[in-house]
């Protein structure tokens, strides 16, 4: 990909103001050489198709620690898709092991759960990227 | 003899007299092997003694215990008034209320951003209605309550009044306290809906009211355990936090209020971490702290102005996902951090909670572990019994001075004004740079595995994800809350409720007038949270972070 620099979004979608994590996320994507938009709190799906439309995304990366992540994430992935795009969804934060499977099949290309390392936090996006490139 | 020793003689004959006149749990105190032990140990400063460094009252946890009281809250109100029920038959003495997210930023469970998020990480409140679910057949005359609540807090306070009367419970017998401390949601917890100087107004607002109607009200409890768990440090949280109570202490003084009245009304409430001595000596700071500034800067002379009474709750943000149950463990010695940091009251987390809200069978063991440290441990019988150990009394010096030097900038940024400080750091993003970069190093230690959490980089065997038992809040929670909300809405008198939210909009509209009678007379036509949040947004605006990583 030589000079490529991979451009990932960041948001909190929804109500939920924990922002903890995302900005670690934010500044360890950024560490692996990726450049970081980071939307910030309160978006709403219309909020992050645009953004993603705009910035000309690789990625965008979500933050739930509410247990919303079974309502939100399908419906950011269908509004990903209603406007025809194909980005990788990744979703961070508080996501029990027994709902990956219910995400995945919904579309979300990859959850990282709690105790996630730097080094998984940046392998994930990249699989993520390059198995949407490769499809 | 000397005078430095007169005056230790004095102080001691002082608190003896004091500790004299406090009434006791027991004739007397001794060790599990039957030795007796006295009630404090040190010749120079004693409990209950400003700036009591030692605790903030002279007899400590001989005459009561700290308050245990658990945070719960989830589904619809019936729901957690069966587990507001259970817990006070389980020995608890206090409730302590977590309202859903979308309750937390006023809004109602119709609106289209409470999608998903309705009763999942607390109980969902629309209107008067659901405060009456929630506290049925609880004796609000006898009951302390805590409602953790800050955005929309003055509603939530007027609807708890309102149940309260209908129970024929005046405000006057009511005793609790309301988190409503806007400051810090600027800064750690981001639950906010009008920008910070409004928000000042509404609840400089509701501590005339608390101050005039309801003695046994704390109006604000003035919080580091957020700004904690978003990443600070210890000494910043102690900062951070002191420094919005010194901001309050500001407000209320400019709006014409007497500091000796309020200052007795003011809590705070801290995290207690894992790093043991840090922690307690950070509760002993606080204390100091608090009681010199609030004497020498701001005029105290009443000294229960100048007590920096506080309520604990151990650190949600240290639980591990992997291998919960040593969560307990972890949340026991935190416990007894709090405990001999000298804790007014206590919330232990359940084992459970990094991954979801408790299970019943968690928070049973999380009150469990909090009663093993007051009842076996016999750490309550000696008051500050780490008090005069030169590594506790370094550690209180140093976070006195790191808190200080924050003190400092702050007050330099606001020109002399802690609260136009803190104004300027919220707006500059100071405060959530400085949590973020804290967040960030210690992020960086555990990758690096200088930092061990155990379970997590090291000690990873013995995980069972399989054999996990999560509290789950189904969709049929927001399905059901809905219906009630339509049922409420469609037998009420509109005509009403339109004039009660004009009548909100008026008063925001005048300095001069009380938002929280015109709050209440509000709540009783049960008008909804969020239209009452919007009666108020129309006049003060709302406020957008600006996105800073």
């Amino acid at each position: 990909m030589g000079d490529y620099q991979q451009r990932v979004i960041l948001a909190k979608l929804g109500l939920d103001g924990h922002d903890r994590g995302i900005k670690v996320v934010a500044r360890i994507l950024r560490d692996a050489g990726m450049e970081v938009i980071y939307l910030g709190l309160r978006q709403t799906a219309a909020s992050i198709v645009a953004a993603a439309e705009e910035e000309d995304a690789d990625a965008i990366g979500l933050s739930m620690h509410n247990a919303g992540h079974l309502t939100l994430g399908p419906k950011m992935a269908s509004a990903l898709s209603a406007a025809g795009m194909d980005i990788p969804l990744i979703i961070g934060g508080i996501v029990p092991d027994e709902d990956v499977e219910e995400l995945m099949s919904a579309g979300i290309a990859a959850v990282l759960g709690p105790g996630a390392s730097a080094e998984e936090v940046v392998a994930t996006v990249q699989n993520a990227i390059s198995a949407r490139d490769e499809a | 003899m000397g005078n430095e020793e007169n005056q230790k003689l004095n102080a001691r004959e002082a608190w003896e007299l004091d500790y004299q006149k406090a009434s006791l749990r027991d004739d007397n105190f001794e060790t599990m092997s039957g030795v007796p032990v006295d009630p404090v140990y040190g010749d120079d400063l004693f409990p209950g003694q400003y700036p009591y460094t030692r605790g903030i009252y002279p007899s400590m946890y001989r005459s009561r215990l700290w308050t245990m009281r658990m945070f719960a809250g989830f589904g619809t109100a019936e729901d957690t008034n069966l587990r507001f029920k259970e817990l006070l038959r389980n020995g608890g003495t206090g409730l302590s209320t977590a309202f859903d997210m979308p309750t937390l930023m006023g809004r109602d469970s119709d609106s289209e951003w409470s999608l998903g998020e309705v009763g999942r990480a607390g109980v969902a409140v629309d209107t008067l209605a659901d405060m009456e679910d929630l506290f049925a057949e609880i004796d609000l005359s006898t009951v302390s309550t805590s409602m953790t609540i800050n955005g929309p807090a003055a509603t939530l306070l007027a609807m708890y009044v309102a149940v309260a009367e209908q129970n024929g419970v005046g405000p006057q017998q009511l005793a609790g306290t309301i988190q409503n401390d806007i400051l810090k949601e600027y800064q750690a917890q981001k639950e906010y809906i009008y920008p910070p100087r409004p928000s000042m107004r509404i609840i400089t607002d509701m501590v005339k009211y608390t101050t005039a109607e309801m003695p046994k009200w704390h109006p604000i409890s003035i919080s580091g355990y957020h700004i904690r768990e978003a990443g600070s440090t210890a000494a910043q949280e102690l900062a951070f936090t002191l420094a919005n109570g010194f901001s309050y202490v500001e407000a209320a003084i400019a709006a014409g209020q007497n500091v000796n009245e309020f200052g007795k009304r003011l809590s705070f409430f801290f995290n207690s971490h894992s790093d043991f001595f840090e922690e307690i000596g950070k509760f002993r700071a606080a204390r100091r702290i608090w009681a010199r500034w609030m004497k020498e800067r701001y005029g105290a002379t009443d000294e229960k102005a100048m007590l920096c009474r506080f309520h604990t709750q151990t650190a949600g943000v240290s639980l591990t996902a992997q291998q919960p149950e040593i969560n307990i463990a972890r949340v026991g010695i935190q416990a007894l951090a709090a405990a001999l940091g000298g804790t007014q009251s206590l919330h232990t987390d359940s084992f459970d909670e990094a991954l979801a809200l408790p299970t019943e069978d968690a928070a049973r063991i999380a009150l469990r572990t909090q009663q093993i440290v007051a009842h076996e441990t016999g750490v309550v019988n000696v008051a500050d019994p780490l008090g005069g150990s030169p590594y506790v009394e370094w550690m209180t010096d140093e976070m006195e001075r790191q808190a200080e030097a924050i003190f400092a900038h702050l007050d330099d940024l606001g020109n002399g004004s802690i609260l136009e400080g803190t104004f300027t750091g919220i707006e500059n993003g100071y405060f959530v740079g400085e949590i973020a970069d804290a967040a960030y190093r210690f992020e960086r230690e555990v990758n690096s595995g200088r930092r061990i959490i155990v379970g997590v980089n090291e000690f990873t065997d013995g995980d069972n994800p399989e054999n996990r038992n999560l509290l789950r809040i189904g969709a049929e929670t927001e399905e059901y809350q809905l219906k009630r909300l339509n049922d409420v809405k469609s037998k009420r008198n509109q005509e009403n409720v339109n004039d009660a939210l004009s009548e909100i909009t008026a008063v925001a509209n005048d300095p001069t007038r009380n938002l929280m009678p015109a709050i209440i007379d509000a709540v009783k036509t049960y008008a909804t949270e969020e239209e009452i949040a919007s009666a108020m947004e129309v006049v003060f605006g709302t406020y957008v972070e600006k996105a800073i990583v």
